[in-house]
């Protein structure tokens, strides 16, 4: 169905490459009068809603942008705190976009070394004797797959639980890794991956893997 | 197939109750520290998920495995987790762990006025029955099918 990421994490938990190959972009623009019909809570410095879901605005959604300007983290595109703004009812009626907040690169950098720790809990806390780390992370809407290579480096693969073949996908990523990465005499090994050849080879790599297909309807 | 062990935590991260089964290794630290380490690392995988997560989620965290087993996971919307660790053979439980939680917790504990909530569980009947019930798992035996 589709493949929505790719992580590649150093032996130290450090981020060195990551792709999005396919986000799903849900946004709502609506115009509210006042007072607003949900709490809206500032958070990691963003305005999310807190409590109320109505018409596809979720729990967890942040403010995007205000009357068509984008806002700028929790303050207006001209500087103002935008909780303030909708407290004052002179400004309503006011248009509100809505959407999943996108994660930062500091996030990105953040969640890659979140993983790495819960990578070796994982096997910290096996009742089995010689257990890997987290190799297969199953949630509702989305499959982890990881595969950690001999020399600690960590490919992580996000994609749609149906998504088959994930598994392949990884060992040709580290191929991929090994062919364009390492052998680019300017590449200085731990740190983050900027070549080009991996970067095409990986694209070429996901659309195969996507076109491998999916078991269940959609693919 | 065979069931390893099985965590419950309420809300607030206490370990409400443990019990295992066919545990090979034990994680080399106290009992009290294996809880928390457990209980931290049930708590940021939720966080990492609900940020991962390309759309919005609904149930969120499922279970994880890796080479030698299976962790699931189940979550009532109290705070209560459920953690059931299994061999790799074993498919989607939810309904399993949503039973040990009605079927067993709900009848035993909460309808035991003697069980003090968010404190382990002393009661006896409640161990029997619980372990009764995963004894009786059609994929509970070691190795046998």
């Amino acid at each position: 169905m589709a493949i929505f990421s790719v992580y590649v994490v150093n032996k130290a938990g450090g981020l060195v490459y990551q792709y999005d190959n396919y986000s799903p972009r849900l946004e709502v623009e609506k115009t509210f009068s006042f007072p607003l019909d949900f709490v809206l809570k500032v958070h990691d410095d963003r305005l999310i809603v807190a409590f109320g879901q109505r018409d596809n605005i979720r729990v967890g959604h942040a403010v995007l942008s205000i009357n068509g300007f984008d806002v700028n983290g929790r303050y207006t595109a001209d500087g103002k705190e935008i909780l303030e703004y909708l407290n004052n009812p002179a400004n309503y009626p006011v248009s509100i976009r809505f959407g999943r907040p996108r994660l930062s690169s500091n996030e990105k950098l953040m969640l890659a070394s979140m993983f790495h720790s819960l990578f070796a809990i994982g096997s910290q806390l096996s009742p089995e004797p010689g257990s890997s780390g987290i190799e297969m992370l199953e949630t509702d809407t989305f499959k982890l797959h990881c595969f950690q290579t001999l020399t600690g480096i960590k490919f992580i693969v996000l994609a749609d639980p149906r998504q088959a073949g994930t598994d392949t996908l990884l060992r040709k990523i580290y191929e991929i890794y090994s062919d364009f990465a390492l052998k680019n005499p300017f590449y200085s090994l731990e740190m983050p991956i900027r070549c080009e050849l991996f970067d095409q080879n990986l694209k070429a790599a996901l659309e195969v893997a996507e076109k491998a297909g999916t078991f269940g309807p959609g693919s | 197939m065979t069931v390893h062990n099985l965590f419950i935590f309420d809300r607030n991260g206490t370990c409400l109750h443990y019990s295992e089964w066919n545990r090979k290794k034990q994680a080399g630290i106290s009992k009290e520290e294996e809880y928390k380490l457990m209980f931290g690392m049930l708590f940021s995988i939720r966080s990492f998920v609900g940020k991962m997560s390309p759309v919005d989620m609904k149930e969120g965290f499922l279970s994880f495995q890796t080479s030698k087993y299976k962790l699931h996971y189940y979550e009532t919307p109290t705070g209560l987790k459920f953690v059931l660790n299994t061999d790799l053979g074993v498919q989607n439980i939810r309904d399993i762990l949503h039973q040990i939680y009605s079927n067993i917790y709900v009848e035993y504990v909460v309808k035991n006025p003697l069980c003090a909530q968010n404190e382990p569980i002393q009661s006896e009947l409640f161990r029997t029955k619980l372990d009764n019930f995963i004894r009786g798992l059609p994929f509970f035996s070691a190795r046998a099918g």
